[in-house]
């Protein structure tokens, strides 16, 4: 059911540049009604989900030899993850059909986002391991197709391949990660991993596991020292920062680390390594907020901070920190996607993203600014909104965190501090003060884009007034990921007068503080500049720019484009690498005592006297004719072996190769002995090395003891299973028919190379054709 | 430069193609029980143009088979690659062969056989391209 929806989903995301052919301008609010539907399928499933306490599966086949699933199942975390997707998603989609008016590119927008919207449901709703990978990476290749959706912009496009470098390297290590985690728990469903949980910590991979595991869910979801990328992203046009890298994609890191919370969860290792990474990002984020003047910036740094505040909360893992966790998840996702289109509606309105060039913005757009203020105390903190009810729980639980709790509570204080701060910026900053000339005459935007933030403003000051209708939901997802009951989860705005309320307090007036200082701040913290240029981005330049030094390197070694340079590298390597097995892995018997029949002698004969012919020739045609005999021989041997097809393509193969030779010959220079003797002495040595080495091969399989011959069943089984008495194509075509396959397409890719090749050489006279010939001709 | 042939040649590459042609079949066709096959069919067929190019050339050759030797290798790959359909069809596994019998005929058709088929084109378009692609850089290199 749900399956079948997702796969549509990217069938629709094909069809889309189709449909705005037909629609126009309307495509994106059309096709906001999938997400919608989707929507209300989820919303039918709460009752199931979160009334009764039961998750929702929906069995589904894949590659059953293979133990993939596509199986679905809704607990409240896929449900609540399930919600923001798709009904952001819609949202955004109205949004963006306004904000991308008229591009030329809006199709192809269209296309990568709901095929991005789909990859996250899948993701969030996946029950096996290598399904959630697949969907994972998905996700990761969409986000790089829309970071660099203004793909003539240089900037743009470094930033799609920075944010694609580090949550793929990442995605390796998950790969890894999850392969480890598979075998440990002898299961591929996360659903039975999660019952798994004490055999999994006390598994000898326990920890290489978890290693692996986190180093994708910290890149993907951007925590310290890999949080470069997602400011960076920022090149994004703003409906993809709203909701890729603010609300869903950054958040398949953490959703990962939840799901995984009751498998890998509670131990020393989990908890310091959460609490630190997580309180780390968290106060980095907030601290390199404050140094920017861009929106856009400004609010990615402060979503590095709740990522961190995130993660944190999971390395806590207490069940007060659990409901923090759910809380503060779900608060975020609801105001930063209100904030981050609001930084659209500035930057499409005025033409600038720069929030000290704005200012009195509220005269002329009263609704826009109403809706960021509503979003904005949300995410500083303050009552009666969702955020505060967030943040109090966040520093109730840090106060009762079992590890670094006086750390990670200065490390929360701060990062609190500055995040007022920044919502005081973002909120305050372009609508309040003397209003200013801006590049474009500003004006409230259409109706389709200021939707998206005033409905999540609204839910969020709704939620924040009423949080009892989310008791349920947080109860069951909280029950989900680690905490033993549903519990009785009472989320409530007022908890008397504690410690939490009094750190708000002192943090709610020194964030005003900074708030006033602000550009005074930002003055001071410019000295920082260059400490900030050594930051973990210079590691990952150094990195970039050492993969291509070596890349550089070994191609001058390797692929130098001398056909002899080749064929002795790969000699060389075939013998290291079989003699090595064979010599320290194996005990050979050779079978010495052969038995030859004099013809056989004879053939043998040939073929030596022509492969020593074609080295001593001094004209090529002569060298040919050479290999001919060889090649020849080499057919006869087949046909006493009784092997007609293999003698068959032998004869033909060699005359082609004449005729090939013929069509070439013409076109080589005369002939010339280009290499000295010693260069021959080195030639005759890796000849000969790999010959004994194929020599000594052949004996030791004569005489060691047999393995059972595959062979032999071949060739029973040729006429029962693939109706063929010809065992040679038998196997060709059925037996091994995907090597063929294979082999066939090699086939075609040498083809359409040798043409590539001969084309644009024909193509370029003179011109572009620097590589001297002589150098490729003479093999 | 290869120079179109003369008389015998002429005369032999004319009479021998279609000979060769109708050979390639038979080996094509007889080739899951018999020696043959594919792949080899395939170089006989490729050989028997090559014959008939160097006797009347390129454009000869061209203005005879038609098509682009290059299209016969991408119609081989998508032919092997939809003999792996009807197995899947019957919910079985990937490349699973299937086999069905032309009534009249009692011939036994199935996919390995379509599976060579698409193996003779590819290895035909294969060498041809080379062939023609070779030629076309000694005479005309516009045309290639």
């Amino acid at each position: 059911m749900m399956q079948i929806a997702v796969l549509s989903g990217f069938v629709l995301a094909a069809f889309a540049p189709l449909l705005y052919r037909w629609l126009g301008q309307r495509t994106a609010a059309i096709m906001a009604l999938y997400p919608l539907a989707i929507v209300v399928w989820l919303l039918a499933q709460w009752p199931t989900v979160v009334g009764g306490g039961d998750p929702v599966w929906l069995e589904m086949a894949w590659v059953p030899g293979m133990d993939i699933t596509l199986t679905f199942f809704i607990d409240g975390l896929g449900l609540l993850f399930g919600l923001l997707i798709a009904g952001i998603g819609a949202l955004v989609l109205v949004y963006a059909g306004e904000y991308l008016r008229g591009h030329p590119d809006l199709p192809r927008f269209l296309v990568i986002i709901t095929a991005f919207m789909m990859s996250m449901l899948g993701l969030v709703l996946a029950d096996n391991l290598v399904t959630l990978f697949v969907f994972w990476e998905l996700t990761s290749i969409t986000s790089y197709l829309l970071i660099g959706f203004n793909h003539t912009d240089l900037s743009a496009r470094k930033a799609a391949l920075q944010g694609l470098f580090v949550t793929v390297a990442g995605g390796l290590a998950l790969l890894a990660g999850l392969v480890m985690l598979g075998v440990a728990g002898e299961s591929w469903s996360l659903a039975e991993l999660a019952t798994r949980g004490e055999r999994l910590r006390g598994h000898d991979l326990y920890t290489p596991m978890l290693i692996c595991l986190l180093l994708g869910a910290f890149t993907k979801s951007a925590q310290f020292p890999f949080h470069f990328w997602l400011p960076n992203a920022m090149a994004a046009p703003t409906p993809v920062s709203a909701y890729l890298h603010s609300a869903t994609m950054v958040k398949a890191g953490i959703y990962l680390m939840a799901r995984l919370q009751p498998s890998l969860g509670g131990t020393e290792l989990w908890v310091v390594t959460l609490s630190l990474v997580g309180g780390v990002t968290m106060f980095t984020g907030a601290f390199l907020a404050i140094r920017h003047t861009n929106v856009k910036k400004l609010l990615a740094y402060s979503t590095v901070m709740a990522l961190g505040t995130l993660t944190m909360l999971l390395g806590i893992g207490t069940e007060g920190a659990l409901i923090a966790f759910v809380t503060f998840l779900l608060a975020h996702s609801l105001y930063k996607g209100a904030l981050f289109m609001v930084a659209g509606i500035l930057d499409h309105e005025t033409g600038t993203k720069d929030v000290t060039a704005m200012g009195g913005l509220r005269a002329l757009m009263p609704l826009t600014s109403g809706v960021a203020l509503v979003a904005a105390l949300s995410l500083a903190g303050v009552p009666p909104l969702l955020g505060f009810i967030g943040k109090e729980l966040m520093l109730d639980s840090v106060l009762g965190a079992s590890h670094f709790m006086a750390l990670l509570l200065l490390l929360a204080f701060m990062a609190a501090i500055l995040t007022i701060a920044v919502a005081a910026v973002v909120a305050l900053r372009p609508f309040f003060g003397e209003q200013r000339q801006t590049p474009r005459a500003a004006h409230e935007p259409p109706l389709a884009m200021l939707l998206g933030p005033a409905v999540l403003a609204v839910a969020s000051l709704l939620l924040g007034l009423v949080p009892g209708g989310l008791d349920r939901l947080v109860g069951v997802t909280v029950a989900g990921i680690g905490a033993a009951r549903a519990g009785d989860v009472h989320l409530a705005l007022w908890h008397g007068i504690n410690l939490p309320l009094l750190i708000s307090l002192v943090a709610l007036v020194l964030g005003w503080v900074t708030y006033r200082r602000w550009d005074r701040v930002r003055a001071r913290l410019a000295y920082l500049d260059p400490l900030m240029a050594r930051g973990p981005e210079a590691g990952y330049d150094a990195v970039m720019t050492a993969i291509v030094r070596v890349a550089e390197w070994q191609t001058r070694a390797l692929q130098n484009g001398y056909l002899r340079n080749y064929l002795a590298m790969t000699l060389l390597v075939l013998v290291g690498l079989v003699g090595h097995a064979f010599f320290f892995r194996h005990a050979p018997q050779f079978a010495f005592s052969v038995d030859v029949y004099l013809h056989e002698a004879v053939v043998a004969g040939l073929m030596i006297a022509g492969a020593v012919t074609a080295c001593l020739m001094k004209s090529r045609l002569a060298a040919v004719a050479a290999v001919g005999v060889m090649g020849f021989s080499i057919a006869l041997t087949f046909v006493l072996f009784s092997a007609p097809d293999l003698a068959i393509t032998q004869l033909l193969v060699e005359t082609l190769t004449v005729i090939l030779l013929v069509l070439v010959l013409f076109r080589l220079p005369r002939f010339a002995n280009l290499s000295a003797p010693t260069e021959r002495l080195r030639d005759l040595v890796v000849a000969s090395a790999f010959g004994i080495m194929v020599t000594l091969l052949m004996l030791a399989v004569l005489g060691g003891e047999r393995l059972p011959r595959i062979s032999d069943y071949m060739v029973e089984n040729s006429q029962p299973l693939g109706h063929g008495h010809n065992i040679v194509n038998v196997i060709l075509v059925d037996f091994r028919a995907l090597d063929t396959l294979g082999e066939i397409f090699v086939l075609a890719l040498a083809a359409i190379g040798v043409y590539a090749m001969l084309r644009f050489h024909a193509a370029a006279p003179g011109g572009r054709q620097p590589t001297p010939r002589r150098e490729e001709d003479d093999g | 430069m290869v120079k179109s042939g003369t008389l015998i040649l002429n005369v032999a590459a004319r009479f021998l193609l279609p000979l060769q042609l109708l050979f390639s079949l038979f080996l094509l066709l007889r080739g899951h029980d018999e020696p043959g096959g594919g792949f080899i069919a395939g170089l006989v067929a490729a050989g028997a143009f090559a014959l008939y190019l160097f006797a009347f050339g390129l454009t000869a050759l061209r203005a005879m088979i038609k098509v682009s030797p290059r299209d016969l290798v991408g119609l081989g790959l998508l032919l092997a690659l939809l003999s792996t359909l009807p197995a899947w069809w019957q919910g079985e596994p990937f490349f699973t062969s299937q086999w069905w019998t032309i009534p009249l005929i009692g011939y036994k058709a199935s996919t390995p056989l379509i599976f060579d088929i698409g193996v003779y084109l590819v290895v035909l378009g294969s060498v041809l391209t080379a062939l023609t692609a070779l030629m076309a850089t000694d005479r005309d290199p516009e045309e290639a």
